[in-house]
């Protein structure tokens, strides 16, 4: 009998205007197996999941479903088809509950209660955790894609497609989901899981397809693999994966923070007895699940968020002097050489305006410089194209609009505009969130530049494993407290991720933890 | 002396659910529309192209020598719906198939449908030869206003369930039925999932834009026929009456968290504080105001408003607020 995969696509090309997402993309995935889709961003990896489950339609090619051509022009369809997929955004209506969420969309009758049996039951099955009456709002990030899982098993899918499932998770809830995931695999289900994190490919899939700007280039069997042939797949040459540590020169008390209390608009604390010391020519990390307080932290440091008791001290390097930097607006505390380099998820919140061009970014920061009453735009001019050429910004030119550059570029062009300044302190949060492997390195060497430059570098960090490679010291915060400070050198992840979840007791995304211990 | 009492309760009750009902109807409406996501401040346009329709349909039927009851009753109607069934494409074309601005489509929809009210209204009245700025259509209310002929005899118990005409029942039970269906029902989850994350319900499979459509088509037709009620109530049509009503109705929405038998709540409080100033000689409290103080009652209704705004506001249960995705428009492939 000839072999018949579960799924297959033969020459899937899909194009947005004149940008080519996927380019002849042909690969398969066979029944009771995980195929891992790895590429670096915008290599098409979801735009091509997206086709299989409704969202886009394939401009050509073919879609076969157990040897059978299908058309799948929307979500229902893919659902008929037994295709459901996992987005690595939750398609989740927070006001609803967990069992109104999974019903959603689904014809015949309207029965709750029996739906929320059915939930239960395939929860015992698979060994979820889950409330089926409990609001989405309310729920972890985890639960959130418990939910999400759920709702695809509801629906009888028997492909199921996870959008980058870990980037959300501690390495504890990440090794849960993978039980999970082997157990569907075992029951006879595909899965296909889109990551760039090269560990959990060869720790769970069975193989791995290879996507490389839009264009499929391999599929390798997992036991066939290792890190280096999988990175060297996806960029396409060689690339070293170490990052360098050098031993911190003589480092000194840069930034002491103090018993810090802020509260948010509620009047609840979002940090809370908050101590540490940032040191000069050191990177201090800070780890913790999304929305812990980082965010505040860093705000109150620049000055940014109201500070309702404690103390932040700023140690002038030259005049070494104690600052404190609570009495100080935004701009002095700027010219103390304190740098807030932060991007946001939607990358272009704080820093810099997406519909203004480099140059004028730049005048951002020089804007109050000079006397005349007409801006000065050589200066900004020369550092914009300074950076465009020593970190490699790709753009048309320096007075191409922000937004219109990938998020890479962005990322360097703001990294370079606040190290251009030469900065004392340089705080840098999720600076390499979104990037794809040979950007988020380039951030890193500028990072460590930095810090051998006698800076002290704040870098709060999503990827446990980059945090534990780069960070002379790393600060756990839970809840808006600090839950630790590890040497890191000598900690593990796990270590940190026990950390990131102790203070934590119920958990939502939005920061209205819930901070009694 | 308890007998007084209570006929004066009855009297204001009755009275107060006679002037909130053109708001209910407008609320109603509304809710529907913003529940898919879609901020409609086109309403009071939308109430004035519904009450001129079927004032026009009225009149124009009102010239034929033997007026069919049935005909008489069905013609405005249909003209109504039809009128604001217009005003609710235009509104879904431009704000749902060209994702448009919806605060500056529904804006520009208020000032475009009191324009037409006014203009035809105008018309009318040049026709009718009168000088008042008003038409009347007193046949075709005489009819509409017609109530159960029983309905005095049962004492306040009549008084206070049965004594309305029929477009009262209708508008309750319109609000009723769309709490139902919102709440309730597969349909009313899919709506509501529309209007708090399009995405979602998207991936989950659900038509968004035909949920778009069908909520603000039906909520303009019947947020339509809350104009029309209006006019039916004034026995006519006249220029500028209907606009305020529409803010109100638009702020009774948030006053209802977005719950139309909550809005029936709300309109018969603010069919109260609309009437004020007329009630208080009949209700025998024997006050007298200066000249000119009556505008200072009418001011009553939108300081309830405001105040209801600010405590809405204020609370923060995520249940309280609007749908999150009210006001953006959605594209799937958007990026």
């Amino acid at each position: 009998m000839e072999h018949i995969p579960a799924l297959e696509l033969k020459n899937i090309t899909k194009k947005f205007g004149s940008i080519v997402a996927n380019n002849n993309v042909s690969l398969s995935a066979e029944k009771g197996e995980i195929l891992a889709i790895l590429g670096e961003n915008g290599s098409g990896k979801t735009t091509l999941m997206n086709m299989i489950s409704g969202i886009y339609f394939p401009d050509s090619g073919q879609i076969f479903i157990n040897g059978k051509e299908v058309v799948i022009s929307s979500p229902k369809d893919a659902f008929d088809n037994g295709v459901g997929m996992i987005h690595q955004h939750f398609k989740l209506v927070d006001v609803l509950t967990a069992a109104e969420n999974i019903v959603l969309g689904l014809d015949g009758r309207f029965n709750l209660k029996s739906a929320v049996k059915e939930v239960a039951s395939i929860a015992g099955k698979y060994g979820f955790d889950i409330d089926p009456l409990k609001k989405i709002y309310e729920m972890s990030v985890s639960e959130k894609q418990t939910v999400e899982i759920i709702k695809v098993l509801y629906r009888n899918a028997d492909i199921l497609i996870l959008d980058e499932p870990t980037a959300v998770l501690t390495p504890q809830e990440t090794d849960k989901l993978f039980d999970v995931l082997r157990r569907m695999k075992d029951e006879g289900k595909t899965i296909i899981i889109i990551t760039h994190k090269l560990h959990e490919v060869l720790s769970l899939s069975d193989r791995v397809a290879v996507l490389r700007k839009g264009e499929y280039i391999c599929t390798i069997k997992t036991s066939e693999a290792n890190e280096s042939v999988l990175t060297e797949a996806m960029v396409g040459k060689k690339i070293s994966l170490n990052i360098e540590r050098a031993e911190p020169k003589d480092p000194v008390d840069r930034l002491i923070v103090q018993d810090l209390l802020c509260l948010n608009r509620e009047g609840t604390p979002v940090l809370q007895d908050v101590s540490f010391t940032a040191r000069s020519g050191e990177i201090l990390g800070i780890a913790g699940i999304a929305g812990s307080g980082q965010r505040e932290l860093l705000e109150a440091i620049a000055g940014l968020q109201h500070i309702s008791s404690g103390e932040i001290t700023y140690i002038d390097p030259k005049t070494d002097k104690h600052e404190n930097l609570r009495d100080k607006t935004p701009v002095q505390i700027r010219q103390l050489g304190v740098r807030l380099s932060f991007v946001p998820e939607d990358r272009l919140g704080m820093g810099l305006v997406g519909n203004m061009d480099i140059v004028d970014n730049m005048m951002l920061r020089s804007y109050g410089k000079g006397k005349s009453v007409f801006l000065k735009r050589k200066e900004p001019r020369d550092l914009a194209n300074e950076i465009i050429s020593s970190l490699e910004v790709v753009t048309p030119s320096a007075s191409t609009p922000v937004r219109r550059l990938s998020g890479g570029n962005v990322q360097k062009v703001l990294v370079g505009r606040e190290i251009a300044s030469t900065p004392t302190v340089l705080m840098a949060a999720y600076p390499v969130r979104g990037l794809d492997i040979n950007s988020s390195y380039m951030i890193y060497n500028l990072l460590n530049q930095q810090k051998s430059n006698g800076v002290a570098v704040i870098f709060v960090g999503e990827d446990l494993d980059v945090l534990v490679e780069l960070c002379d010291r790393i600060m756990i915060i839970g809840s808006g407290r600090i839950a630790g400070i590890v040497d890191g050198r000598t900690s593990t992840k796990e270590q940190i991720g026990l950390l990131m979840t102790k203070n934590v007791k119920t958990h939502t995304e939005k920061g209205t933890e819930d901070v009694s211990q | 002396m308890f007998e007084t009492i209570l006929s004066k309760f009855v009297y204001v009750l009755t009275s107060s659910i006679n002037n909130g009902m053109p708001v209910l109807f407008g609320a109603t409406g509304e809710i529907l529309t913003e529940k898919s996501g879609h901020l409609n401040l086109g309403i009071p346009g939308v109430m004035a192209v519904g009450g001129i329709s079927g004032v026009i349909a009225a009149f124009f039927y009102g010239q034929v020598p033997d007026m069919n009851p049935v005909l008489t009753i069905l013609i405005p109607m249909l003209a109504c719906l039809l009128g604001s069934l217009v005003m609710g494409l235009i509104y879904c074309f431009l704000t749902v198939t060209l994702r448009a601005n919806q605060n500056v489509t529904g804006l520009a929809l208020t000032t475009f449908g009191i324009g037409i009210g006014n203009f035809f209204g105008a018309s009318i009245i040049k026709i009718t030869h009168v000088d008042i700025p008003s038409v009347r259509i007193d046949a075709t209310s005489k009819l509409f206003k017609a109530t159960l002929p029983f309905a005095s005899k049962l004492g306040w118990f009549g008084e206070i369930f049965l004594s309305y005409r029929f477009l009262v029942y209708l508008g309750l039970i319109i609000a009723f039925i769309a709490s139902f269906i919102l709440f309730r029902t597969r349909l009313g989850l899919h709506l509501r999932a529309v209007g708090e994350n399009p995405a979602t319900a998207d991936a989950a499979g659900i038509n968004v834009n035909k949920y778009k459509y069908f909520a603000t088509c039906i909520g303009s037709m019947i947020a339509g026929l809350g104009g029309f009620f209006y006019c039916i109530d004034k026995n006519g049509w006249s220029n500028d009456t209907i606009e305020p009503l529409g803010w109100i109705a638009i702020a009774l929405v948030i006053f209802a968290i977005w719950k139309p038998h909550m809005a029936v709540v709300g309109a018969i409080l603010f069919g109260l504080l609309l009437n004020l100033y007329d009630l208080i000689p009949a209700l025998g409290l024997n006050i007298k105001f200066p000249q000119g103080y009556d505008k200072l009652f009418k001011m009553i209704p939108y300081i309830v408003t405001i105040v209801v705004l600010i405590i809405t506001s204020a609370r923060k249960k995520r249940e309280y607020q609007p749908p999150s995705h009210l006001g953006l428009s959605y594209f799937r492939e958007d990026r």
